[in-house]
């Protein structure tokens, strides 16, 4: 493993909403009548299984507690031993799933709520991404308007599989609030569950759903670059959480060889797509998909031919990495000390 | 990529000095429908000319995303009143004479029978496609080998169409397309894995096909640019499906070659399997080995369209990884994006490296029939 440096910022934590009764006293009186007059089930995705190994290292699960659910055993398992100065708190209730597009936007203002009431308000060192109702994006705006004045958002999250892919003009109004605002855009594995998660239809295994999420970023990296998201938002700062990045280079190898092919379908591009993304897109470090060697670790990061790519992160309290070995053998001090510090500040406007 | 055109070509006689080499992606083409007549029944003739071929896109007619040139062609390969690919004379002068090709696959893709959504019309097109290869290419020039197409979406009708030809020399591999109905390591296709292992032909999985699902997880891209690239996502998620699932566990001397789909992508891959799958093997109790030593035991790919890098070099890294004995060189002939072997490597290699990229990695695959 690489040595970390103390003082890092960790740009993908979850704090997990308990259970919808944790939400109550932060939604309206319509919609708690709605939970208890429906009986309404935790909206916890199948992204993520309560007993899948990934979903929480063995030892942050402690029985009768949610893993992520409480701030305490975030301290202990996470801020305290990696030394982190801010983390980014990725909430993945899955309220963005709801096919009603008001009680989506009625949920995630609550979790937004009870984000800065039960986790920021009570642990400094905590920074946190908005949760938007990407179902309808012009609610996904109002919600980022009412909560963008609270400095201590930094981001707006949003799944890596929705309606639409995220290119799409359609989403455009989200990017712009968000550069209004100087937030950069979060983008996390998951589903909405819209679409079966591979292009060939509904896996066997949810192994098979966790692979695929890297193939979805892949694809969801394409549709902005393609539809001109960074053309129109040049400020515009999008980070992909929990995607992998070994897939980076060849994708873009492929990606700009078609784009030399078929300019005349896209004219508003620019620049190439390995330029782009060395601008505005970034990475976070976990999971790590790396080679088996570090000598083969060493010649991937030159294929990522930038030091400015990638976030530090531990993504607690999914089950990645074991004890304190959170950064993959290869990496540089000075390319450690770039992702757990500087990168992540020229990333976040709004952490300076 | 596109070759630019001069007005007056100069004839390229054979070139026996060149190295020889496989072509392990060749587009056949007919010019209408009228060329599969003699290999279909009547009722499938008013069929076709009453309801057209039906698959599960929206178009009747081209496809669902405009290409970047006409029929997705070379401008220079349009023979004389005909589609490219269309006429063997002119195939053999441009591409088998010229590359010094000894070696050449056909995949008879495209409005192919494979995936229309009236099966028992489907399977009696996959035949006929399969009688056309063989009188009008593969009879005529021994330099060719064909691959059978098979309505894979209807496994029995799929294996009776693989033991028709199991025996004939003529055919060196089954023909599926990427984008299957279903994730392809699912029960209902393993009778067309073991079909094709038990006649000793390897399965190429040629990118395209019409399954119906969005080619990403995220719903219907705006471009051809997001389909092409696509391809590559999509063939992760075939090959994916068919590790997790066990086929190769279940059919242990089974062969797939990913055609068309680039290769640099695979060691990502692999290595996310392996870790994937270790963190969850409770789930995946019929996988006896990681994911990458299936993929490296079992999986072959055709090096069109060749990623590159802006150091080219970087490219060789990922040859390396997957190892140089498993890339199949393929032009794509005629399509646009087709890769000229004078210029496909980035770099100088040593001889025989360069003869096992071009030549004999094929000649160990296919050439044993």
């Amino acid at each position: 493993m690489s040595a970390i440096v103390p003082g890092g910022i960790d740009c993908d934590i979850h704090p997990a909403v308990p259970n919808l009764k944790a939400l109550h006293p932060y939604l309206t009186d319509h919609w708690r009548d709605i939970i208890v007059q429906r009986g309404m089930h935790e909206l916890n995705s199948i992204a993520y299984p309560a007993n899948s190994p990934l979903t929480a290292r063995p030892d942050w699960r402690v029985e009768g507690i949610r893993p992520g659910s409480s701030l305490e055993l975030l301290q202990q398992h996470a801020l305290n031993p990696f030394k982190t100065s801010i983390a980014i708190a990725n909430c993945l209730y899955g309220v963005q799933l709801l096919f009603s597009e008001d009680m989506g936007a009625g949920f995630a203002r609550a979790v937004n709520d009870w984000m800065a009431k039960e986790w920021l308000d009570k642990e400094p060192r905590l920074r946190a991404s908005i949760v938007v109702p990407a179902q309808n994006p012009e609610m996904a705006v109002d919600e980022i308007n009412r909560v963008a004045p609270d400095k201590r958002f930094v981001q707006v999250l949003l799944l890596v599989m929705n309606d639409m892919p995220l290119g799409k003009r359609h989403y455009w109004p989200i990017y712009a609030a968000a550069q209004k605002h100087g937030l950069a855009i979060g983008i996390h594995a998951g589903s909405a569950y819209r679409h079966p998660v591979t292009p060939i239809g509904w896996p066997s295994y949810y192994t098979e759903d966790y692979a695929a999420q890297a193939a979805a970023f892949q694809q969801a990296l394409s549709s902005l670059i393609c539809e001109g998201v960074f053309t129109k938002f040049p400020d515009l700062k999008v980070v992909l959480l929990e995607s992998g990045f070994t897939w980076l280079p060849a994708h873009l190898w492929r990606l700009t060889k078609f784009w030399r092919g078929l300019r005349m379908e896209v004219p508003w591009l620019d620049r190439a797509p390995t330029e782009i993304v060395k601008s505005n897109v970034r990475l976070t470090i976990q999971p790590c998909d790396g080679p088996p060697s570090e000598e083969m670790f060493q010649i991937l990061m030159e294929h990522m031919d930038s030091d400015e790519l990638l976030l530090f992160s531990t993504d607690y309290p999914h089950w990645q990495f074991d004890g304190e070995d959170v950064l993959p053998a290869g990496f540089s001090p000075s390319l450690v000390r770039k992702m757990m510090i500087d990168n992540p500040m020229a990333t976040y406007s709004r952490l300076s | 990529m596109n070759v630019q055109t001069t007005t007056k070509p100069l004839p390229q006689a054979a070139n026996q000095s060149k190295l020889a080499t496989a072509d392990c992606d060749i587009h056949p083409q007919r010019n209408n429908d009228k060329a599969l007549h003699p290999y279909l029944e009547q009722r499938w003739i008013e069929h076709m000319q009453m309801f057209g071929s039906r698959p599960r896109q929206a178009y009747q007619a081209g496809p669902a995303y405009p290409k970047g040139q006409p029929n997705a062609s070379r401008r220079d390969a349009w023979p004389a009143g005909g589609r490219p690919g269309s006429s063997l004379p002119f195939m053999r002068e441009q591409l088998l004479d010229t590359n010094n090709c000894v070696l050449g696959i056909l995949n008879a893709t495209g409005d192919n029978g494979q995936s229309y959504q009236n099966r028992e019309f489907g399977a009696a097109v996959c035949h006929a496609m399969n009688e056309w290869q063989l009188h009008e290419w593969l009879l005529p020039e021994p330099r060719l080998r064909g691959s059978i197409v098979v309505p894979y979406e209807d496994a029995e009708a799929a294996v009776a169409e693989i033991e028709l030809y199991a025996s004939d020399p003529h055919f060196v591999q089954v023909l599926m397309l990427s984008r299957t109905s279903e994730p392809p390591g699912q029960k209902r296709y393993w009778k067309v894995y073991e079909a094709a292992a038990a006649a000793g032909l390897p399965v190429g999985v040629h990118a395209f096909g019409f399954g119906g699902y969005p080619v990403s997880g995220a719903g219907w891209p705006s471009y051809y640019i997001e389909d092409m690239v696509g391809h590559a996502q999509s063939s992760q998620s075939f090959l994916t499906s068919m590790v997790i699932e066990g086929v190769f566990e279940r059919v242990p001397t089974l062969k797939l070659v990913l055609i068309e789909a680039g290769f640099a992508w695979l060691p990502s891959l692999a290595w996310r399997l392996d870790k994937i799958q270790n963190r969850l093997r409770a789930e995946t109790p019929h996988l006896k080995r990681p994911p990458s030593e299936y993929i490296h035991d079992h999986v072959w790919l055709t090096t069109q369209p060749m990623e590159e890098p802006a150091n080219r070099a970087h490219v060789l890294d990922a040859i390396d990884w997957i190892g140089w004995d498993r890339l199949l060189f393929a032009t794509d002939y005629p399509h646009w994006d087709y890769d000229d072997p004078a210029h496909v490597l980035p770099m100088p290699l040593p001889e025989q490296k360069k003869r096992d990229f071009f030549l004999n990695n094929a000649v160990a695959l296919y050439g044993q029939r």
